[in-house]
Protein backbone atom coordinates (compact mmCIF):
# COMPACT_ATOMS: atom_id res chain seq x y z
CA UNK A 1 0.00 0.00 0.00
CA UNK A 2 1.10 3.53 -0.66
CA UNK A 3 0.63 5.93 2.23
CA UNK A 4 -0.58 9.43 1.45
CA UNK A 5 -1.62 12.31 3.67
CA UNK A 6 -3.64 15.38 2.77
CA UNK A 7 -1.73 18.57 2.11
CA UNK A 8 -2.99 21.55 4.12
CA UNK A 9 -6.07 22.95 2.35
CA UNK A 10 -4.41 26.38 2.09
CA UNK A 11 -1.58 24.85 0.04
CA UNK A 12 -4.02 23.26 -2.42
CA UNK A 13 -5.98 26.50 -2.62
CA UNK A 14 -2.73 28.35 -3.31
CA UNK A 15 -2.04 26.06 -6.28
CA UNK A 16 -5.23 27.25 -7.94
CA UNK A 17 -4.04 30.83 -8.30
CA UNK A 18 -6.53 32.56 -10.54
CA UNK A 19 -8.36 29.36 -11.50
CA UNK A 20 -12.03 29.43 -10.53
CA UNK A 21 -13.33 26.07 -11.78
CA UNK A 22 -11.99 22.66 -10.88
CA UNK A 23 -12.80 18.98 -11.31
CA UNK A 24 -11.90 16.60 -8.46
CA UNK A 25 -10.68 13.03 -8.82
CA UNK A 26 -10.46 10.66 -5.83
CA UNK A 27 -9.08 7.13 -5.51
CA UNK A 28 -10.57 3.99 -3.98
CA UNK A 29 -7.23 2.19 -3.80
CA UNK A 30 -4.64 2.99 -1.13
CA UNK A 31 -6.06 6.52 -0.79
CA UNK A 32 -9.35 5.10 0.47
CA UNK A 33 -7.53 3.25 3.24
CA UNK A 34 -5.48 6.35 4.11
CA UNK A 35 -8.68 8.41 4.06
CA UNK A 36 -7.15 10.91 1.69
CA UNK A 37 -9.01 10.27 -1.54
CA UNK A 38 -12.26 8.40 -0.77
CA UNK A 39 -15.66 9.94 -1.36
CA UNK A 40 -15.97 11.61 2.09
CA UNK A 41 -12.63 13.44 1.59
CA UNK A 42 -13.56 14.37 -1.98
CA UNK A 43 -16.87 15.82 -0.76
CA UNK A 44 -15.10 17.70 2.02
CA UNK A 45 -12.66 19.15 -0.49
CA UNK A 46 -15.61 20.12 -2.72
CA UNK A 47 -17.38 21.87 0.11
CA UNK A 48 -14.20 23.69 1.26
CA UNK A 49 -13.53 24.87 -2.29
CA UNK A 50 -17.09 26.07 -2.73
CA UNK A 51 -16.78 28.09 0.49
CA UNK A 52 -13.82 29.84 -1.18
CA UNK A 53 -15.92 30.67 -4.24
CA UNK A 54 -14.42 27.93 -6.43
CA UNK A 55 -16.87 26.14 -8.72
CA UNK A 56 -16.53 22.35 -8.71
CA UNK A 57 -17.64 21.21 -12.17
CA UNK A 58 -17.86 17.58 -11.03
CA UNK A 59 -16.01 14.75 -9.32
CA UNK A 60 -15.18 11.06 -9.72
CA UNK A 61 -13.85 8.50 -7.28
CA UNK A 62 -12.07 5.81 -9.28
CA UNK A 63 -11.07 2.31 -8.09
CA UNK A 64 -7.37 2.63 -8.81
CA UNK A 65 -5.84 5.88 -9.94
CA UNK A 66 -2.60 4.15 -10.85
CA UNK A 67 -4.18 2.55 -13.92
CA UNK A 68 -4.32 4.93 -16.88
CA UNK A 69 -6.67 2.74 -18.96
CA UNK A 70 -9.12 2.59 -16.06
CA UNK A 71 -8.90 6.35 -15.48
CA UNK A 72 -9.62 7.00 -19.15
CA UNK A 73 -12.65 4.70 -19.14
CA UNK A 74 -14.09 6.11 -15.93
CA UNK A 75 -13.56 9.74 -16.86
CA UNK A 76 -14.97 9.44 -20.38
CA UNK A 77 -18.62 10.02 -19.31
CA UNK A 78 -17.42 13.14 -17.42
CA UNK A 79 -15.54 14.70 -20.34
CA UNK A 80 -17.70 17.80 -20.54
CA UNK A 81 -17.39 18.46 -16.78
CA UNK A 82 -13.61 18.14 -17.02
CA UNK A 83 -13.53 20.35 -20.12
CA UNK A 84 -15.46 23.00 -18.22
CA UNK A 85 -12.83 23.08 -15.46
CA UNK A 86 -9.60 25.11 -15.45
CA UNK A 87 -7.76 22.27 -13.76
CA UNK A 88 -8.10 18.96 -11.94
CA UNK A 89 -7.42 18.29 -8.25
CA UNK A 90 -6.24 14.73 -7.67
CA UNK A 91 -6.61 13.23 -4.21
CA UNK A 92 -4.21 10.32 -4.03
CA UNK A 93 -0.51 9.34 -4.15
CA UNK A 94 2.07 10.75 -6.57
CA UNK A 95 1.57 7.88 -8.98
CA UNK A 96 -2.17 8.54 -9.26
CA UNK A 97 -1.54 12.24 -9.83
CA UNK A 98 0.91 11.47 -12.62
CA UNK A 99 -1.33 8.84 -14.20
CA UNK A 100 -4.28 11.27 -14.17
CA UNK A 101 -2.13 14.09 -15.56
CA UNK A 102 -1.10 11.82 -18.42
CA UNK A 103 -4.71 11.32 -19.55
CA UNK A 104 -6.71 14.50 -18.78
CA UNK A 105 -5.03 17.21 -20.87
CA UNK A 106 -5.52 19.69 -18.02
CA UNK A 107 -3.20 21.01 -15.37
CA UNK A 108 -3.42 18.77 -12.29
CA UNK A 109 -2.93 19.75 -8.65
CA UNK A 110 -1.90 17.13 -6.08
CA UNK A 111 -3.98 17.28 -2.90
CA UNK A 112 -1.72 14.84 -1.03
CA UNK A 113 1.85 14.20 -0.07
CA UNK A 114 3.06 10.65 -0.52
CA UNK A 115 4.81 9.39 2.58
CA UNK A 116 7.70 7.00 2.86
CA UNK A 117 7.03 4.13 5.26
CA UNK A 118 9.95 1.91 4.51
CA UNK A 119 9.01 -1.48 3.13
CA UNK A 120 5.33 -0.83 2.51
CA UNK A 121 5.51 -0.12 -1.22
CA UNK A 122 2.65 -0.33 -3.65
CA UNK A 123 2.45 -1.88 -7.07
CA UNK A 124 1.34 -0.18 -10.22
CA UNK A 125 1.34 -0.90 -13.91
CA UNK A 126 2.24 2.42 -15.50
CA UNK A 127 5.49 4.19 -16.17
CA UNK A 128 4.81 6.70 -13.38
CA UNK A 129 7.14 6.56 -10.42
CA UNK A 130 6.92 8.19 -6.99
CA UNK A 131 9.82 8.60 -4.58
CA UNK A 132 7.47 9.07 -1.62
CA UNK A 133 9.21 12.35 -0.85
CA UNK A 134 6.53 13.64 1.51
CA UNK A 135 6.48 17.04 -0.21
CA UNK A 136 4.76 16.53 -3.55
CA UNK A 137 5.86 19.04 -6.23
CA UNK A 138 3.66 17.72 -9.05
CA UNK A 139 1.62 20.91 -9.00
CA UNK A 140 4.55 22.86 -10.43
CA UNK A 141 5.70 20.30 -12.94
CA UNK A 142 2.62 19.47 -14.99
CA UNK A 143 2.05 16.19 -13.15
CA UNK A 144 5.42 14.68 -14.11
CA UNK A 145 7.72 14.00 -11.17
CA UNK A 146 11.18 15.59 -11.55
CA UNK A 147 12.62 13.39 -8.80
CA UNK A 148 11.94 10.24 -10.78
CA UNK A 149 11.76 11.49 -14.39
CA UNK A 150 15.12 13.33 -14.19
CA UNK A 151 18.17 11.07 -13.78
CA UNK A 152 19.72 13.57 -11.39
CA UNK A 153 16.40 14.19 -9.63
CA UNK A 154 16.79 17.92 -10.20
CA UNK A 155 13.99 20.17 -9.00
CA UNK A 156 15.01 23.45 -10.62
CA UNK A 157 14.92 22.58 -14.30
CA UNK A 158 16.89 21.01 -17.13
CA UNK A 159 20.66 20.55 -16.86
CA UNK A 160 23.07 20.79 -19.76
CA UNK A 161 22.95 17.06 -20.33
CA UNK A 162 19.91 16.88 -22.60
CA UNK A 163 20.18 16.28 -26.32
CA UNK A 164 17.19 16.20 -28.66
CA UNK A 165 14.91 15.69 -25.68
CA UNK A 166 16.86 12.67 -24.40
CA UNK A 167 18.97 12.31 -21.24
CA UNK A 168 22.68 11.93 -21.94
CA UNK A 169 23.03 9.24 -19.27
CA UNK A 170 21.09 6.58 -21.20
CA UNK A 171 19.65 8.35 -24.26
CA UNK A 172 18.30 5.15 -25.81
CA UNK A 173 15.97 4.48 -22.86
CA UNK A 174 15.58 7.76 -20.99
CA UNK A 175 13.83 10.87 -22.19
CA UNK A 176 14.94 14.09 -20.43
CA UNK A 177 12.37 14.45 -17.64
CA UNK A 178 12.60 18.22 -17.76
CA UNK A 179 12.01 18.16 -21.50
CA UNK A 180 8.77 16.24 -20.83
CA UNK A 181 7.76 18.65 -18.07
CA UNK A 182 8.45 21.69 -20.25
CA UNK A 183 6.63 20.16 -23.20
CA UNK A 184 3.50 19.37 -21.20
CA UNK A 185 3.31 22.74 -19.46
CA UNK A 186 3.90 24.51 -22.77
CA UNK A 187 1.05 22.50 -24.33
CA UNK A 188 -1.20 23.48 -21.41
CA UNK A 189 -0.07 27.11 -21.69
CA UNK A 190 1.11 26.99 -18.06
CA UNK A 191 4.90 27.50 -18.11
CA UNK A 192 4.30 30.15 -15.43
CA UNK A 193 3.97 27.26 -12.95
CA UNK A 194 7.74 26.61 -13.09
CA UNK A 195 8.52 30.15 -12.00
CA UNK A 196 6.78 29.65 -8.65
CA UNK A 197 8.53 26.37 -7.89
CA UNK A 198 10.42 26.36 -4.55
CA UNK A 199 14.23 26.45 -5.00
CA UNK A 200 15.08 24.04 -2.15
CA UNK A 201 13.69 20.62 -1.34
CA UNK A 202 13.28 19.29 2.20
CA UNK A 203 14.76 15.81 1.95
CA UNK A 204 14.10 15.35 5.66
CA UNK A 205 10.51 14.63 4.67
CA UNK A 206 11.70 11.50 2.88
CA UNK A 207 12.17 9.82 6.26
CA UNK A 208 9.11 8.02 7.66
CA UNK A 209 7.34 10.48 9.95
CA UNK A 210 7.05 9.59 13.64
CA UNK A 211 3.27 9.44 13.44
CA UNK A 212 3.45 6.61 10.93
CA UNK A 213 5.94 4.53 12.84
CA UNK A 214 3.13 3.10 14.94
CA UNK A 215 1.85 1.06 12.00
CA UNK A 216 1.57 -2.70 12.29
CA UNK A 217 4.81 -3.25 10.39
CA UNK A 218 6.80 -1.04 12.72
CA UNK A 219 5.16 -2.65 15.77
CA UNK A 220 6.13 -6.11 14.59
CA UNK A 221 9.72 -4.96 14.15
CA UNK A 222 9.81 -3.49 17.63
CA UNK A 223 8.21 -6.52 19.25
CA UNK A 224 10.74 -8.77 17.58
CA UNK A 225 13.54 -6.62 18.90
CA UNK A 226 12.15 -6.98 22.47
CA UNK A 227 11.99 -10.79 22.19
CA UNK A 228 15.62 -10.89 21.09
CA UNK A 229 16.66 -8.78 24.09
CA UNK A 230 14.96 -11.24 26.51
CA UNK A 231 16.83 -14.18 25.01
CA UNK B 1 41.59 44.36 -13.15
CA UNK B 2 39.34 41.97 -11.23
CA UNK B 3 36.66 39.98 -13.03
CA UNK B 4 34.02 41.97 -11.15
CA UNK B 5 35.46 45.29 -12.31
CA UNK B 6 36.04 44.06 -15.85
CA UNK B 7 32.41 42.96 -16.17
CA UNK B 8 31.19 46.21 -14.66
CA UNK B 9 33.47 48.19 -16.94
CA UNK B 10 31.62 46.85 -19.97
CA UNK B 11 34.66 45.97 -22.08
CA UNK B 12 34.98 42.58 -23.79
CA UNK B 13 36.16 40.17 -21.07
CA UNK B 14 38.18 37.03 -21.74
CA UNK B 15 38.43 34.09 -19.34
CA UNK B 16 39.93 30.64 -19.81
CA UNK B 17 39.72 27.29 -18.08
CA UNK B 18 42.26 24.91 -16.60
CA UNK B 19 41.71 21.44 -15.19
CA UNK B 20 43.54 20.39 -11.99
CA UNK B 21 45.92 17.45 -12.15
CA UNK B 22 44.88 13.84 -11.69
CA UNK B 23 47.38 13.32 -8.89
CA UNK B 24 49.64 15.56 -6.88
CA UNK B 25 52.08 16.62 -9.60
CA UNK B 26 50.87 20.13 -10.46
CA UNK B 27 53.79 21.10 -12.73
CA UNK B 28 51.81 20.98 -15.96
CA UNK B 29 48.80 22.64 -14.36
CA UNK B 30 50.97 25.56 -13.28
CA UNK B 31 52.78 25.75 -16.63
CA UNK B 32 49.43 25.98 -18.40
CA UNK B 33 48.23 28.62 -15.99
CA UNK B 34 51.43 30.64 -16.40
CA UNK B 35 50.76 30.88 -20.16
CA UNK B 36 47.44 32.58 -19.44
CA UNK B 37 48.89 35.18 -17.10
CA UNK B 38 48.32 38.69 -18.36
CA UNK B 39 46.25 37.43 -21.30
CA UNK B 40 42.94 36.70 -19.60
CA UNK B 41 41.02 38.42 -16.81
CA UNK B 42 40.35 35.27 -14.82
CA UNK B 43 40.94 31.53 -14.99
CA UNK B 44 38.26 28.96 -14.15
CA UNK B 45 39.38 25.88 -12.25
CA UNK B 46 37.14 22.93 -13.02
CA UNK B 47 35.55 20.79 -10.29
CA UNK B 48 36.09 17.07 -11.03
CA UNK B 49 35.39 17.85 -14.68
CA UNK B 50 33.31 15.22 -16.54
CA UNK B 51 32.93 13.42 -13.19
CA UNK B 52 36.61 12.39 -13.34
CA UNK B 53 38.22 12.35 -9.86
CA UNK B 54 41.21 14.65 -9.52
CA UNK B 55 42.67 17.48 -7.42
CA UNK B 56 40.00 19.83 -6.11
CA UNK B 57 39.01 23.11 -7.68
CA UNK B 58 39.76 24.92 -4.43
CA UNK B 59 43.33 23.54 -4.37
CA UNK B 60 43.72 24.69 -7.98
CA UNK B 61 42.44 28.16 -7.07
CA UNK B 62 44.94 28.45 -4.21
CA UNK B 63 47.81 27.47 -6.53
CA UNK B 64 46.69 29.96 -9.19
CA UNK B 65 46.40 32.77 -6.67
CA UNK B 66 49.96 32.11 -5.50
CA UNK B 67 51.04 32.61 -9.13
CA UNK B 68 49.21 35.92 -9.31
CA UNK B 69 46.21 34.80 -11.37
CA UNK B 70 42.59 35.52 -10.53
CA UNK B 71 40.74 32.21 -10.27
CA UNK B 72 37.08 31.33 -10.72
CA UNK B 73 36.14 28.47 -8.39
CA UNK B 74 33.86 26.02 -10.17
CA UNK B 75 31.50 24.11 -7.90
CA UNK B 76 29.24 21.24 -8.84
CA UNK B 77 26.51 19.56 -6.79
CA UNK B 78 27.28 15.97 -7.77
CA UNK B 79 29.72 15.12 -4.97
CA UNK B 80 28.67 17.19 -1.95
CA UNK B 81 25.44 17.79 -0.05
CA UNK B 82 24.21 21.18 1.13
CA UNK B 83 26.30 21.05 4.31
CA UNK B 84 29.58 20.45 2.45
CA UNK B 85 28.75 22.92 -0.33
CA UNK B 86 27.93 25.75 2.04
CA UNK B 87 31.04 24.95 4.09
CA UNK B 88 33.21 25.07 0.96
CA UNK B 89 31.64 28.38 -0.06
CA UNK B 90 32.54 29.82 3.34
CA UNK B 91 36.02 28.30 3.09
CA UNK B 92 36.58 29.84 -0.35
CA UNK B 93 35.54 33.23 0.93
CA UNK B 94 37.69 32.96 4.07
CA UNK B 95 40.65 32.18 1.81
CA UNK B 96 39.95 35.32 -0.24
CA UNK B 97 38.16 33.89 -3.28
CA UNK B 98 35.22 35.77 -4.66
CA UNK B 99 34.38 34.27 -8.06
CA UNK B 100 32.27 31.11 -8.02
CA UNK B 101 30.74 29.37 -11.03
CA UNK B 102 27.78 27.31 -9.80
CA UNK B 103 27.04 24.16 -11.79
CA UNK B 104 24.90 21.06 -11.35
CA UNK B 105 27.66 18.69 -12.51
CA UNK B 106 27.87 15.80 -14.95
CA UNK B 107 26.33 12.51 -13.90
CA UNK B 108 28.68 9.98 -12.26
CA UNK B 109 28.35 7.37 -15.00
CA UNK B 110 30.05 9.74 -17.47
CA UNK B 111 33.27 9.78 -15.44
CA UNK B 112 35.90 7.41 -14.09
CA UNK B 113 33.96 6.38 -10.96
CA UNK B 114 30.67 5.17 -12.46
CA UNK B 115 29.81 3.25 -9.29
CA UNK B 116 29.75 6.34 -7.08
CA UNK B 117 26.57 7.50 -5.36
CA UNK B 118 25.59 10.82 -6.93
CA UNK B 119 24.43 13.52 -4.50
CA UNK B 120 22.49 16.36 -6.20
CA UNK B 121 21.04 17.47 -2.86
CA UNK B 122 21.28 20.96 -4.37
CA UNK B 123 21.56 21.92 -8.04
CA UNK B 124 22.91 24.92 -9.92
CA UNK B 125 19.92 27.11 -8.99
CA UNK B 126 19.78 26.17 -5.32
CA UNK B 127 23.59 26.43 -5.01
CA UNK B 128 23.37 30.01 -6.30
CA UNK B 129 20.58 30.68 -3.82
CA UNK B 130 22.63 29.13 -1.02
CA UNK B 131 25.58 31.41 -1.86
CA UNK B 132 23.23 34.39 -1.89
CA UNK B 133 21.75 33.36 1.48
CA UNK B 134 25.26 33.08 2.97
CA UNK B 135 26.03 36.59 1.69
CA UNK B 136 22.96 37.72 3.58
CA UNK B 137 24.48 36.41 6.82
CA UNK B 138 22.48 33.19 7.17
CA UNK B 139 22.82 29.60 6.00
CA UNK B 140 19.97 28.04 4.05
CA UNK B 141 18.41 26.67 7.21
CA UNK B 142 18.23 30.22 8.53
CA UNK B 143 21.04 30.01 11.10
CA UNK B 144 23.11 33.14 11.74
CA UNK B 145 26.71 33.25 10.49
CA UNK B 146 29.60 34.91 12.26
CA UNK B 147 30.83 36.99 9.37
CA UNK B 148 29.36 36.58 5.90
CA UNK B 149 31.03 36.03 2.51
CA UNK B 150 30.91 38.17 -0.62
CA UNK B 151 30.83 36.47 -4.00
CA UNK B 152 30.69 37.18 -7.70
CA UNK B 153 28.38 34.37 -8.78
CA UNK B 154 28.45 32.78 -12.20
CA UNK B 155 26.16 30.38 -14.03
CA UNK B 156 26.29 28.25 -17.16
CA UNK B 157 23.78 27.72 -19.97
CA UNK B 158 23.64 25.68 -23.19
CA UNK B 159 22.93 28.23 -25.94
CA UNK B 160 22.80 25.58 -28.69
CA UNK B 161 20.09 23.51 -26.97
CA UNK B 162 17.11 22.47 -29.05
CA UNK B 163 14.55 23.35 -27.86
CA UNK B 164 15.95 26.43 -26.18
CA UNK B 165 12.92 27.05 -23.92
CA UNK B 166 13.90 24.79 -21.00
CA UNK B 167 17.42 26.29 -20.93
CA UNK B 168 16.15 29.88 -20.98
CA UNK B 169 13.68 29.13 -18.22
CA UNK B 170 16.43 27.65 -16.08
CA UNK B 171 18.74 30.58 -16.81
CA UNK B 172 15.99 32.92 -15.65
CA UNK B 173 15.80 30.98 -12.37
CA UNK B 174 19.59 31.23 -12.04
CA UNK B 175 19.52 34.99 -12.47
CA UNK B 176 16.67 35.25 -9.97
CA UNK B 177 18.65 33.13 -7.50
CA UNK B 178 21.68 35.42 -7.73
CA UNK B 179 23.81 34.75 -10.83
CA UNK B 180 25.80 37.82 -11.87
CA UNK B 181 27.56 36.52 -14.98
CA UNK B 182 27.21 33.66 -17.44
CA UNK B 183 29.84 31.51 -19.15
CA UNK B 184 28.14 29.41 -21.80
CA UNK B 185 28.67 25.86 -22.99
CA UNK B 186 30.66 25.78 -26.25
CA UNK B 187 28.85 26.91 -29.37
CA UNK B 188 30.08 26.67 -32.97
CA UNK B 189 27.15 28.22 -34.81
CA UNK B 190 27.03 32.03 -34.53
CA UNK B 191 23.48 32.12 -35.94
CA UNK B 192 22.26 29.84 -33.13
CA UNK B 193 24.09 31.99 -30.59
CA UNK B 194 22.44 35.07 -32.04
CA UNK B 195 19.00 33.47 -31.62
CA UNK B 196 19.90 32.56 -28.03
CA UNK B 197 21.18 36.06 -27.24
CA UNK B 198 18.03 37.63 -28.60
CA UNK B 199 16.13 35.99 -25.73
CA UNK B 200 18.90 35.88 -23.11
CA UNK B 201 19.71 39.58 -23.24
CA UNK B 202 16.29 40.26 -21.73
CA UNK B 203 17.73 38.83 -18.51
CA UNK B 204 20.19 41.70 -18.31
CA UNK B 205 23.27 39.74 -17.24
CA UNK B 206 26.78 39.74 -18.79
CA UNK B 207 27.16 36.67 -21.02
CA UNK B 208 30.52 35.23 -22.10
CA UNK B 209 30.39 32.91 -25.09
CA UNK B 210 31.96 29.49 -24.58
CA UNK B 211 34.69 28.45 -27.02
CA UNK B 212 36.11 24.92 -27.00
CA UNK B 213 39.28 24.65 -29.06
CA UNK B 214 39.06 22.00 -31.80
CA UNK B 215 42.08 19.75 -32.23
CA UNK B 216 40.87 17.38 -34.96
CA UNK B 217 37.85 16.18 -36.91
CA UNK B 218 37.77 13.10 -34.69
CA UNK B 219 37.53 15.24 -31.57
CA UNK B 220 34.66 17.23 -33.10
CA UNK B 221 32.81 14.06 -34.04
CA UNK B 222 33.41 12.65 -30.56
CA UNK B 223 31.87 15.76 -28.98
CA UNK B 224 28.89 15.64 -31.34
CA UNK B 225 28.24 12.06 -30.31
CA UNK B 226 29.04 12.24 -26.62
CA UNK B 227 28.77 15.77 -25.26
CA UNK B 228 25.22 16.98 -24.82
CA UNK B 229 24.59 20.54 -25.90
CA UNK B 230 27.62 20.71 -28.22
CA UNK B 231 27.19 20.57 -31.98
CA UNK B 232 30.08 21.12 -34.37
CA UNK B 233 28.64 21.63 -37.87
CA UNK B 234 29.92 19.45 -40.72
CA UNK B 235 31.45 22.46 -42.48
CA UNK B 236 33.83 23.03 -39.55
CA UNK B 237 34.62 19.31 -39.27
CA UNK B 238 35.51 19.28 -42.99
CA UNK B 239 37.59 22.40 -42.61
CA UNK B 240 39.79 20.98 -39.87
CA UNK B 241 39.87 17.54 -41.50
CA UNK B 242 41.30 18.98 -44.72
CA UNK B 243 43.77 21.29 -43.02
CA UNK B 244 47.41 20.21 -43.10
CA UNK B 245 48.25 21.99 -39.86
CA UNK B 246 45.37 21.04 -37.58
CA UNK B 247 46.68 22.97 -34.59
CA UNK B 248 46.83 26.15 -36.66
CA UNK B 249 43.38 25.53 -38.12
CA UNK B 250 41.86 24.93 -34.67
CA UNK B 251 43.28 28.22 -33.46
CA UNK B 252 42.01 29.99 -36.58
CA UNK B 253 38.48 28.58 -36.13
CA UNK B 254 38.39 29.55 -32.44
CA UNK B 255 39.53 33.09 -33.25
CA UNK B 256 36.98 33.36 -36.05
CA UNK B 257 34.16 32.18 -33.75
CA UNK B 258 35.17 34.76 -31.15
CA UNK B 259 35.14 37.52 -33.74
CA UNK B 260 31.83 36.39 -35.24
CA UNK B 261 30.13 36.43 -31.83
CA UNK B 262 32.05 39.23 -30.16
CA UNK B 263 29.49 41.85 -31.04
CA UNK B 264 26.62 39.84 -29.58
CA UNK B 265 27.86 39.37 -26.01
CA UNK B 266 30.12 40.69 -23.22
CA UNK B 267 33.01 38.25 -23.35
CA UNK B 268 34.48 34.90 -24.30
CA UNK B 269 35.34 31.91 -22.13
CA UNK B 270 37.97 29.69 -23.75
CA UNK B 271 38.11 26.01 -22.86
CA UNK B 272 41.26 24.53 -24.41
CA UNK B 273 40.96 21.17 -22.57
CA UNK B 274 44.64 20.35 -22.14
CA UNK B 275 45.85 22.64 -24.92
CA UNK B 276 46.08 25.81 -22.80
CA UNK B 277 49.41 26.62 -24.48
CA UNK B 278 47.43 27.46 -27.62
CA UNK B 279 45.23 30.04 -25.87
CA UNK B 280 47.65 32.98 -26.37
CA UNK B 281 47.73 32.18 -30.11
CA UNK B 282 43.90 32.20 -30.22
CA UNK B 283 43.86 35.59 -28.52
CA UNK B 284 46.55 36.92 -30.92
CA UNK B 285 44.56 35.67 -33.92
CA UNK B 286 41.37 37.22 -32.52
CA UNK B 287 43.16 40.52 -31.88
CA UNK B 288 42.47 40.38 -28.14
Amino acid sequence: MIISELKPFSEVLGYLGKEKKVYIVGCKGCAEVCQTGDEPQVLEMKSNLEKEGIKVTGYSVIDFLCDKALIKTRLLPHESEIDAADSVIVMTCGIGVQATAAVVNKLVHPACNTINVGGARGEWRGSERCRECGECVLDYTGGICPLTACTKGLINGQCGGAKDGRCEVEPEVRPCGWHLIYERLEKLGRLDKLKDMPVFKDYGKMQPPKSLRSTIMWDVDEEEAKVETKV
Amino acid sequence: MSLRDALKNGKFVVTAEVGPAKGTDVTEFLENAELLKGRVTAVNVTDQQSAVMRLSSLAGCILLKEKGLEPVLQMTCRDRNRIALQSDLLTASALGFENVLCLTGDYVTLGDHPHAKPVFDLDSVSLLQAAKDLEGGKDISGNELKGSPKFLLGACVTPGADPLGPQLLKLERKVKAGAEFVQTQAIYEPNKFEAFMKEAKKLNIPIMVGIVLLRSAAMARFMNKNVAGIHVPDSLIDEIDKAEDKAKKGIEIAARLINDMKGMCQGAHIMAIGLEHRVPAILDAAGL
